[in-house]
Order: structure tokens, then C-alpha cells, then sequence
């Protein structure tokens, strides 16, 4: 059995005096998983979680089987926060040269991941001129330096132009047939459909877990959005 | 700590401040106009002598302090220090990154400044005018320190400038600039001597009376001291974990 890329037990993180993630248990493994849910419901603390820069109250967290955070994780999971992490006063060149420097990943990398998120004719612009969606392209395209082993993307494809948006999870799925854990979040769910395993979160709970076949399914929804409101509605009664 | 990434922070900030030529003009020629407007004030009076190493002092020490502590709270806003800490970043290698640049930085302002005052406006010293530059830059890398430390207390750039007033301002006006450390009433003399400015202005007017440079080397071991401190207590203040 090939060994789980994250297992998360007992995970319980309070932020601001209030509980955001309450006893969650949890294993990702390969493919593409997908973390949806309205915002606010605790996926973007769950995926700080994974690459370790949340404070927990409680529970664990291993990545490949080390403590989530620790030093040789670190240049193995690339991370997309929900802000466009780049510097907006350098081009997306430098921006990328910086960062292959920190992780001493080749200089050849920063080529490879320009052409991979698709802004070759933008790199030498600097970010703080390029469009909402380039931008987070932008940091895409750090995070996948180095070709991380777990790939943690909190809402990479918000604001993007649909067709962009089907390139985006081509490469996601590429990615991933190359033996990459790739872990997305979105709050769309039409999004859901193109995610090989489906994570529901409500409220810093788990609710569904499943193929979107499976989901539909269960709740007997012929879309994840109606399953989710099914499942959210039989959760309550 | 690893000099790689030490080394690309470095290249970093020195690329952004590059490409900023509004921030450049400001670090390089904002002081030459001050101390040259200084001079012109005391056109004729023995003054010149007396103010002008103390502001030599404090440029690259103010100047420093707010372009730290600016920058570094964007790197916390904006999301890169998260994603630099979720990297193999030490908190030295980013630190001293800054650290590292900006004093480069302050080492071009001081020997512009050192240079305009001694060279051009007759500023009379009589130690090695290039300890003087050696003040300067360690009076950056101390401003450098405290900006990066006051950035943790901030939450917005506007509040991290109004740290200025609080930070700098007391030093200013403790550093034996307006009143000699020795003739401030006891209680403020006190405070005047454990304030890091004290020792950079004290170091510069040394320089101008007197060839003797041992007390130089004793007010700059003080302010290496306080910057390296400071730098651990910013260190402290970087969190691979926040709430």
C-alpha cells in the first residue's frame, strides 16, 4: 500500500478564541484532491496546517511521515497562499529567480514553470502591473519550483479566465500523473467535477469525502453543489 | 543559516531598492540636501562643525529605520515572509539579508555624505574620515535592526511610521545634540546613556575634535552590540508559526 502524503489526526486550531478546525482526521494521498467550501469554513487554515505556519491547539499533522513544518519538508511542498505571494515591484523573472535561489533549484526551473503557468510573454513585467489572475500565476509558478512532491493551492484559479482555468487543471492532473500530491481549494463548486477525490468542508468539519461520482451518489444530487446542500440539510435535521 | 539564501535576500532587496529610483534618490540624495541646508543655516557661525557630525549620525540611522521597518511589515502583509518561512529560510538568512543590503545601501549614503561635508562644505575633522563612514553604516545596520523589530508591532504601514515618533525622536533629542549627554539632568543623562543614538553622535563628534580614535572604537563596539541585540530580538519576533 503506497503510504499516505499527509495524515492528519485529532487537528484542532482555535484562532481568535474560537474553534476553526475541531478534531479533524484526515489523509490525502496522491492525485488531485479537491478542499471545497464557503470561505470561512476553515480550508485555508487546514492547507496553513499541512505546510506547517499555523499555530495548532492540538492533534497532528505528518507530511510524508514528518512533523508538518519541519525542515526537510520544506523545499518538498510547494504552497500557494490565497494573496499573490510574489513582490509586485520586481518581473515575474525576478521574482522567480529570487525564490529558485532561496530553494537552490537550477536557474533552468525558472523557465520551465513561466511556460508552465503560461506567462512567457510576461516575464519580464513587473507583477504589480500584470492582471489579478497573472499575478497569482505568478506564484503559481514559485510554488512549483523544483517540482515540489505535495503541491498545497489555496484558491489558485479564482478570478481566471475559463479557459485558462482548464489549462490550470490539465496541468494539475499532469502534475499529479507524475506521482505530485496536489491539493486544491475552492469555494466554486463547479470546479469539483474535474478533482479525482472531493473534500466537502463546512464550518471546520469534513462533511463528504469521496469521488464526485460517489458524492453525487450518497446524496442522491446530480451536481456537488445540490449534493452539498443535501448533505448540509440531512446534517442539520 | 546558509549563505545562498543569506546571499539571495540580499540580491533581492538590493534589485527592489534598484529598481525604485524615487526610494533611491531619497536614501542617496535626500541626505546630501539636508546636511548642505544645514550648512547654509550656519553660513558664518562656528555651528556648522558642531551640528553637522551628530546629523551625520542620524540620517542613515532614521533613514534606515523607516525604510526596514516599511518594508518588512509588506513582506509580512503581503504573504512572502509566509511562504519564505514555509522555504528553507533561516530567520538569520532573512534578517541578515536585510541587514547585509541596506547597510550596503548606508555605506554608498555615508561616503555621499562623508564626502559632501568633509570634502565640499569644509566640515573640520581631525580623526581618519573614513571611520566616519564606518559610524555611519554601523548606525544603518542598527536603524536596519530596530525597523526590523518594530515591524512585528505594527499591522499597517501607516502605524509602523508612526513608530518613528516614538522610537527615534526621544534618541534625537537625547543624543547630546541639543543638550551635552554630561550637562542633562541626572535621570534623562541615564536614559541618554542607554540610548543607542547617544553612542553613534558621541563617536562622530569624537572624530571631528580629536585624532584619537580609541573612544571611537568603544562607541561603535556599543552600537555593533546593540544592533546585533536587536537583531535577536527581531529574530524572536519571526514566527514559522502564527496564530
Amino acid at each position: 500500500m503506497v503510504k499516505n502524503a499527509v495524515e492528519i489526526s485529532d487537528l484542532h486550531v482555535v484562532r481568535g478564541g474560537h474553534d476553526v478546525l475541531e478534531h479533524l482526521d484526515l489523509s490525502i494521498g496522491d492525485g488531485v484532491t479537491g478542499l471545497l467550501g464557503p470561505s470561512g469554513c476553515g480550508k485555508s487554515t487546514l492547507m496553513r496546517c499541512l505546510v506547517g505556519v499555523q499555530q495548532v491547539a492540538g492533534g497532528t499533522v505528518r507530511v510524508f511521515g514528518q512533523e508538518a513544518g519541519s525542515r526537510p519538508l520544506r523545499d518538498r511542498i510547494g504552497y500557494v497562499t490565497q494573496a499573490a505571494s510574489v513582490y509586485d515591484d520586481l518581473s515575474v523573472a525576478e521574482n522567480l529567480r529570487f525564490f529558485a535561489r532561496v530553494l537552490g533549484v537550477d536557474r533552468q526551473e525558472v523557465d520551465r514553470v513561466v511556460e508552465a503557468v503560461d506567462l512567457g510573454s510576461q516575464r519580464d513585467r513587473v507583477v504589480g502591473r500584470l492582471s489579478g489572475g497573472q499575478r497569482s500565476r505568478a506564484s503559481l509558478a514559485v510554488a512549483l519550483l523544483g517540482s515540489p512532491d505535495l503541491l498545497v493551492l489555496d484558491e489558485p484559479t479564482v478570478g481566471l479566465d475559463p479557459v485558462l482555468r482548464e489549462d490550470l487543471w490539465a496541468l494539475f492532473h499532469e502534475l499529479a500523473a507524475g506521482g505530485t500530491a496536489v491539493l486544491v481549494s475552492s469555494h466554486v463548486m463547479d470546479e469539483a467535477e474535474r478533482c479525482d477525490r472531493l473534500l466537502l468542508m463546512r464550518e471546520g468539519r469534513i462533511i463528504a469525502d469521496g469521488s464526485p461520482t460517489e458524492i453525487k451518489q450518497q446524496a442522491g444530487a446530480d451536481s456537488v453543489d445540490a449534493a452539498f446542500l443535501a448533505i448540509v440539510r440531512s446534517d442539520a435535521a | 543559516m546558509s549563505p545562498r539564501i543569506l546571499g539571495a535576500v540580499t540580491a533581492r532587496v538590493i534589485l527592489q531598492v534598484r529598481c525604485d529610483p524615487r526610494t533611491l534618490v531619497l536614501l542617496l540624495v535626500l541626505p546630501c540636501v539636508l546636511i548642505t541646508l544645514l550648512w547654509w543655516m550656519f553660513e558664518n557661525t562656528p555651528y556648522f562643525d558642531q551640528f553637522g557630525p551628530a546629523v551625520l549620525a542620524m540620517f542613515p540611522f532614521i533613514v534606515m529605520f523607516l525604510v526596514t521597518s516599511v518594508t518588512t511589515l509588506r513582506e509580512r502583509s503581503g504573504g512572502t515572509l509566509e511562504r519564505l518561512l514555509a522555504m528553507p529560510m533561516g530567520k538569520i538568512d532573512f534578517l541578515g539579508g536585510y541587514a547585509v543590503a541596506f547597510g550596503a545601501v548606508a555605506a554608498i549614503q555615508a561616503v555621499l555624505a562623508v564626502g559632501l561635508s568633509v570634502g565640499v562644505l569644509g566640515l573640520d575633522v581631525q580623526g581618519p574620515v573614513w571611520l566616519l563612514a564606518v559610524v555611519a553604516i554601523a548606525d544603518a545596520v542598527l536603524g536596519t535592526a530596530l525597523g526590523l523589530f518594530v515591524s512585528a508591532f505594527a499591522r499597517t504601514e501607516f502605524q509602523a511610521v508612526q513608530f518613528m515618533p516614538l522610537v527615534v525622536i526621544p534618541q534625537i533629542l537625547l543624543c547630546g545634540l541639543f543638550v551635552p549627554t554630561d550637562q542633562l539632568p541626572d535621570a534623562l543623562e541615564w536614559v541618554s546613556r542607554v540610548l543607542p543614538l547617544t553612542y553613534a553622535v558621541d563617536a562622530m563628534q569624537t572624530l571631528t575634535v580629536t585624532a584619537d580614535t580609541g573612544d571611537v572604537w568603544q562607541d561603535l563596539a556599543v552600537i555593533a552590540g546593540y544592533a546585533v541585540v536587536v537583531l535577536v530580538l527581531g529574530a524572536a519576533t519571526l514566527r514559522r508559526r502564527t496564530p
